[in-house]
């Protein structure tokens, strides 16, 4: 069979043409997601303007990100910016009154306390959401149910580069299996804290591993070997059920299995552990910080499901709005 | 045409009376056309180049080419190339074992033993397998050939080399074939007479006499075929794994140049810093790799060309 030539332009065409439609359409479907089921956008005569400055912890950053587009919707003039300079880089500019918003991973050290109080900055501690990392293992995996933060570290330290390569290495007991490894590379804040945690420094990791900012890959690798492990976000675990297997965490009080529950009420330790957003008192003067902060506190759950945090307790939200009430009454906003 | 020049035996007067300027823009947008490639060549090295050397002045080229630890945006980095350019070559090789003598037996057959009919059908089909997207070679690597290779009892890693190398391969079959049988369609049918009437059978007719007298087109398909290997870039991405090490061993996970330029491309690894300009490095290097490749090729095939007429 033989079409003519113009035949087979008008059916390109025509195939074009619905292609694009698609890809409209599909456009359109995902801005809703992103900026709908928010609120609406704030009637002209509350539209604010300006910008706003975080920096600091490369964990909390999409976290601040997230709550940013987000706000973008209702607030479309204040501009946001988040810098991941790392958490104590984060307060070294806050407390040089260089930021409004410092994202942090721990809670302010007292070198960096006097230094704000120093400059004369006035701040206030917010516990904003809660991060849980999970160490997964292949579902085939029945001997490593539980391991403590120590053989963790075994497995993953830089030492371990190209000399811990099978199970048996790990605990006497554990089967002759190869380990092979995969998790977050580097340039991502799941990096940062799994080192930071694991290996006691930010980066010091055995370079051996399937290393892939796509947390599919590290699925993927997990999934397909028997003595495979990784790790990544908790809520990854959640969507990938039956494809790889937490495991329990010991970190020094006995297992705990990695869980909203768990990683909220701070028991699964370290590789849960609560974020923190430190705000300038002063900058609450502005209406457009104190309206972002309120923001993040009102829309906490959804922007925490959306960065993939596990979000605060009722309680904890409380606490939060009842530390932020508190800064607002003292500028007299 | 009956110019009176032309009677003369002199050379015909092409050139137009008066200026064409028609001709003229044709002229200048065809040459427009050839310019392009050239440019973007010339393009592609200048800009590889400058964050190349900008990478060189803090990573010496002895550190990059002779040793073997490749981790560089880990702490401590290190800068040795050799794993991933071992890994390049490893899938390269066995693409390459793959698709030169299946490609090489496609065409002889296609070109030799086919009948029209079968030629006309089965050539076509052949090279619809050259239009499969490489992501979709990537995942058919990933998903059903590694399972595949397991479940005949190989050990092999989730992400290894083998399955992705003989998707490269057998997605090149029919690169080198198809460029083959032209070659080999190409040679004077007299030398095949010639051949049959000095009473050589069919196989000895393709093998000693079809196949040399193709040999240059036949050398530029393994060419082609080996520069897409060493290039091919989303397969392995998908299939042989980010493990950049040093083994011959096929079963293993690997990390080749392009995936770890298109990888560490599409993270956010800030500009300007020694780890972006890893990227340019490896890139320079693959280009140098091919260049060298294709030229001495390019010797190679000159050198055992066979003339004929």
């Amino acid at each position: 069979m033989r079409m003519n030539p113009r035949k087979i332009t008008v059916l390109a065409l025509g195939l074009v043409l619905l292609l694009t439609a698609a890809a409209c359409g599909g456009g359109r479907d995902g801005d809703d997601e992103a900026s709908g089921t928010t609120t609406e956008v704030a009637a002209d005569g509350d539209r604010l303007s300006g910008r706003i400055e975080a920096d600091g912890s490369s964990t909390v950053g999409p976290f601040t990100t997230a709550a940013a587009e987000r706000f973008a919707g209702v607030q479309p003039d204040v501009q946001v910016t988040v810098g991941i300079s790392g958490t104590g880089g984060g307060f070294e500019r806050f407390c040089a009154g260089e930021t409004d918003i410092s994202n942090a991973s721990r809670p302010i050290k007292d070198e960096e306390k006097a230094i704000c109080e120093q400059n004369g900055i006035d701040y206030v501690e917010l516990h904003a959401v809660n991060d849980g990392l999970a160490v997964v293992v292949n579902p085939d995996n029945d001997w490593a149910t539980c391991l403590t933060v120590e053989e963790l570290n075994t497995i993953w330290r830089a030492e371990a580069e190209g000399k811990i390569e099978n199970w048996n290495q790990v605990r006497a007991d554990f089967p002759d299996e190869r380990i092979l490894l995969a998790g977050a590379g580097t340039d991502s804040g799941t990096f940062d804290y799994f080192t930071e945690e694991i290996n006691g420094d930010t980066g010091a990791i055995r370079a051996d591993y399937q290393a892939s900012e796509d947390d599919n890959v590290t699925v993927q690798a997990v999934s397909g070997s028997r003595g495979g492990m990784g790790f990544f976000g908790l809520s990854y675990v959640e969507e990938n059920e039956g494809e790889v297997k937490a495991i329990e965490v010991d970190g020094g009080d006995g297992c705990v299995a990695p869980s909203t529950e768990t990683v909220q009420d701070g028991s699964y330790s370290p590789l849960g552990r609560p974020l923190f957003l430190y705000a300038k008192v002063e900058s609450f003067g502005r209406p457009e910080v104190q309206e972002f902060m309120s923001f993040v506190l009102e829309n906490n759950a959804e922007i925490a499901e959306a960065a993939l945090f596990v979000p605060l307790t009722d309680e904890q939200l409380e606490t939060a709005q009842a530390g932020f009430d508190a800064a607002l009454a003292e500028v007299g906003a | 045409m009956a110019t009176p020049e032309l009677t003369s035996g002199a050379r015909p007067r092409l050139r137009a009376e008066r200026r064409r300027w028609g001709e003229d823009v044709i002229k200048g947008v065809l040459a427009l056309c050839a310019l392009v490639s050239v440019l973007t060549t010339a393009g592609i090295v200048l800009a590889l180049l400058e964050p190349a050397l900008e990478f060189f002045r803090e990573v010496s080229i002895r550190e990059f080419l002779t040793t073997t630890r490749w981790a560089p945006l880990f702490e401590p980095a290190s800068f040795g190339v050799l794993p991933l350019l071992n890994g390049t070559f490893l899938v390269t090789g066995i693409a390459v074992l793959l698709c030169m003598p299946f490609g090489l037996g496609a065409a002889i057959y296609l070109s030799e033993y086919a009948r029209p009919r079968v030629r006309r059908t089965l050539k076509p089909a052949l090279e619809v397998l050259a239009g499969i997207p490489t992501v979709v070679f990537g995942f058919f690597a990933l998903t059903f050939v590694t399972p595949l290779l397991r479940s005949i009892g190989l050990q092999v890693d989730i992400f290894n080399a083998l399955s992705a190398g003989l998707v490269i391969g057998v997605m090149l079959i029919p690169t080198v074939a198809s460029l083959s049988e032209d070659a080999m369609t190409a040679v004077p049918q007299s030398l095949r007479d010639g051949a049959y009437a000095l009473g050589s059978s069919r196989l000895q007719v393709s093998t000693r006499i079809v196949v040399p007298a193709a040999i240059s087109g036949i050398v530029a398909s393994y060419v082609l075929a080996i520069s897409r290997a060493v290039g091919e870039t989303m397969i392995v991405l998908i299939a042989a794994g980010q493990l950049a090490r040093i083994t011959f061993d096929p079963r293993l996970s690997i990390e080749t140049m392009t995936a770890f330029i298109a990888a560490t491309g599409t993270g956010d690894v800030p500009r300007g810093t020694v780890d972006y300009n890893t990227i340019f490095a490896v890139g320079l290097t693959l280009f140098v790799i091919t260049l060298a490749m294709n030229i001495v090729s390019i010797r190679l095939v000159r050198r055992y060309r066979e003339v004929y007429e």
